[in-house]
């Protein structure tokens, strides 16, 4: 290209040098305003919390402190906030890949638990008899084909039977969290644990391990993985522009002759997946057995996750570790300040609707405006 | 976001060596023992938890020893991340953990990786053969005070049925049910109990349908062990029914029909551990008894209660603090086997794989 193309003049060199400049420019205070607003939200959340925290007595100068003590300031502290994003970042991506194709599915607690189920009752039969690499494999694909099955399942019942999304998957949760009960408090029940039913412990060598150096378990890279591919398929493939027209408007997809059956389907399945893995990664990291800790609202907080992080696969991550802090820090602002756990609850509330009604602000700002006068002529 | 350079700088940290972190976030108190408490539910939920938190009170006034407490922690490793954050931020050195999900894998896990600090976990679950030194077990039998509640409940109905809310049929509930039972016949040969079960430890409506159709069948007094007694006392109450109590004081929400109830007395272990810790001595690894240890006790008698009743409970009390056995055999189970061969100490192992309602329980466990 560049031996094909007509030498430049200098001066035609450094007028496209700055135009790429500019452009560059724009785009980045184009963008910006998907930084400014969050920030200005959770900012305005915030304040609206210190007036709370004042209230009922609080200095918000100390629960700032607790928050960065207990949830960043040390490697411990970092590391148990990183723990407890893993299940978040997964479980927000099952919200996102719905949200990006125009489904609100909130049903990710179910493929969780559904997941991890699946996962810790295959496991028993073949413990001890295939090698732990192997059973962790098959453990992994069958949560995430679960999972996949259980979404995609209410993205069916959506596609073909206009059966309300946010409803049935909804739903489906109780019905999943049915469904492990009653294995686990019946036939699949561990003898040797009669006052929490569970399924049989897989045992120490069928555990995934934590990421060398740290205390933080392979779930949390998982997620990160995901959430890059993920945002690579819906931001920079054809498959991901469809399934964006067609969360656009659906009927014009339609009519474009989009797949949008199909479409919906793969969203809904790969979302599903995702919560299936969280569940496994439950299961195989963490509690080593299927019961009913499993439903631990996980699901639920994803979607707040996924909320504040406008269905950005990349933005989830940080969200998510946000929210792992809060959480972790939460208990040490019981524990200092004396209030109930609902206060970090609270907070999580506040954040959640300043943000909803920031939504409006979006193109409000000149500054944000594509303002390039020579682009327009 | 705004705080990625530092995790960044704080991830390298600890992996370069998170020990050496850890060591670094430890403050120094004043306190000599920090004890860190981990509760499943709220601090006031009229029950279990509650039953601890009154004994963590009672805790504080100790001189020398500083609480830190947390509720709400499910069972999951959130438990794990509390507790070790009570350890690295707060330098507990002694961690109660008051659920029984929090035990395996997470209080033995972490009773491995902190060999300085002592856990103990509420119920009987410590293995002296698999799990670490510096972790153990306490419990109190329950059961010993629902003889009593047996005891005041049958001299205090008029029905001569008595009714049990439960929520799961394991051994120490079926314990429980089958010495109300007892404490009832002991006093009153035509008593019965009815046991209808929820399925699961804290499920308010079912607990609800359960008390009005125990009142419905006939029953004038209701029971209950589930995690939070407070739907079934109340429910008891607008029905015009008695009611025994379970875990904590259900005593305020009851004025009319409250005769008494079965309590834990956590206070005389957690007082225990404070002091042997505070001498230097090693904690014993399985805590456990009824009256004769001061480990449980029996809420202030209220209006239900009459006279007779009043009296022989308080009787009853005395006979336990003796060691008086509530399982003298033999004894048979509601199908007509024979269940306890002969008469059993209170604290005897045997006892512990419950797995039967005795005769005078109408209920199944399957």
């Amino acid at each position: 290209m560049v031996s094909n193309a007509p030498a430049m003049t200098p001066s035609q060199a450094t007028a496209s040098k700055d135009t790429a400049a500019r452009l560059w420019a724009r785009s980045l205070r184009v963008n910006s305003e998907y930084l400014a607003i969050p920030l200005l939200a959770l900012l305005a959340a915030s304040l609206l919390f210190s007036v709370f925290l004042l209230l009922v007595g609080k200095s918000p100068v100390d629960f700032v402190s607790y928050v960065w003590q207990g949830g960043f300031g040390s490697a411990f502290s970092f590391q148990n906030s990183l723990q407890r994003s893993a299940p978040l970042i997964l479980t927000a991506l099952a919200v996102a890949m719905p949200a990006r194709i125009g489904l609100t599915m909130i049903g990710g607690e179910g493929a969780l638990v559904m997941g991890g189920f699946a996962c810790a009752a295959l496991a028993i039969p073949l413990v001890g008899i295939w090698p732990p690499w192997l059973v962790l494999i098959v453990m992994a694909i069958a949560a995430m084909a679960v999972g996949a099955l259980w979404v995609g399942f209410a993205g069916y019942l959506r596609f073909a039977h206009g059966v309300n999304e946010t409803i049935s998957s909804l739903l489906l949760t109780y019905v999943g969290i049915a469904f492990m009960n009653f294995f686990v408090e019946g036939m699949l029940r561990d003898a040797a644990n009669p006052n929490k039913p569970s399924t049989k412990q897989i045992g120490e060598a069928y555990m995934v391990g934590k990421i060398p150096g740290t205390e933080v378990h392979w779930g949390f890279i998982a997620g990160i993985v995901l959430s890059v591919l993920l945002y690579i398929l819906m931001e920079r493939t054809t498959f991901g522009f469809a399934a964006r027209v067609t969360g656009g408007n659906m009927r014009a997809a339609l009519m474009q002759g989009l797949p949008v059956s199909r479409l919906i389907i793969i969203c809904c399945m790969i979302a599903g997946g995702c919560a299936g893995l969280a569940g496994y990664y439950e299961v195989a990291a963490i509690q080593g057995r299927a019961n009913a800790s499993l439903a631990a609202g996980y699901g639920f907080t994803g979607i707040l996750v996924s909320f504040l992080a406008r269905h950005n696969p990349l933005v989830i991550v940080p969200v998510a570790i946000l929210f792992g802090g809060l959480v972790a820090a939460g208990g040490l602002i019981q524990r200092r300040m004396g209030m109930p756990d609902a206060t970090v609850l609270v907070l999580q509330g506040l954040i959640f609707v300043v943000l909803l009604a920031s939504e409006t602000l979006y193109g409000r700002f000149a500054f944000f405006k594509d303002k390039m006068p020579e682009a327009r002529t | 976001m705004s705080f990625s350079p530092i995790s960044r700088r704080l991830f390298l940290q600890s992996t370069a060596g998170a020990a050496a972190g850890l060591t670094l976030s430890r403050p120094a108190y004043a306190a000599d023992l920090t004890v860190g408490i981990v509760y499943v539910g709220p601090r006031d939920d009229f029950g279990w938890n509650q039953a601890h938190a009154v004994a963590i009170k009672a805790l504080k006034s100790v001189a020398g020893v500083k609480v830190v407490e947390e509720e709400n922690v499910p069972e999951t490793d959130a438990c794990a991340k509390s507790m070790e954050s009570m350890i690295n931020l707060d330098g507990a050195g002694l961690i109660l953990a008051t659920s029984f999900g929090y035990y395996a894998p997470f209080m033995v896990d972490l009773a491995k990786k902190y060999p300085k600090v002592e856990f103990r976990h509420a119920a009987p679950l410590w293995n002296k053969d698999k799990d670490p030194k510096n972790a153990g077990s306490y419990f109190g039998y329950l059961n010993q005070a629902h003889y009593v509640d047996g005891v005041a409940a049958g001299l205090s109905t008029k029905s001569n049925k008595l009714g049990f809310v439960a929520a799961k049929p394991i051994s120490s509930v079926l314990s429980n049910i089958n010495s109300f039972m007892l404490g009832a016949k002991s006093v009153n040969k035509d008593a019965m109990v009815q046991v209808i079960f929820t399925g699961d430890w804290s499920l308010p409506v079912r607990e609800a349908e359960a008390t009005n159709a125990l009142v419905d069948a006939g029953c004038d007094v209701i029971t209950c062990h589930v995690d939070g007694p407070k739907v079934v006392v109340e429910t008891a109450e607008k029905r015009g029914a008695k009611s025994c109590g379970h875990n904590a004081s259900q005593a305020p929400l009851a004025p009319k029909g409250f005769i008494t109830g079965a309590e834990y007395k956590w206070e005389t272990i957690y007082k225990g551990f404070a002091s042997a810790l505070g001498k230097g001595a090693t904690l014993s690894n399985f805590t456990s008894g009824g009256y004769e240890g001061d480990m449980v006790q029996n809420t202030a008698f209220g209006a239900g209660a009459t006279e007779p009743a009043i009296k022989a409970a308080t009787a009853a009390i005395a006979d336990l603090k003796a060691k008086k056995p509530i399982y003298a055999g033999p004894l048979k189970d509601n199908k007509g086997k024979v269940v306890i061969d002969k008469t059993y100490d209170n604290l005897d192992p045997f006892l512990d794989k419950m797995d039967y309602l005795l005769e005078g329980v109408v209920g199944s466990i399957t």
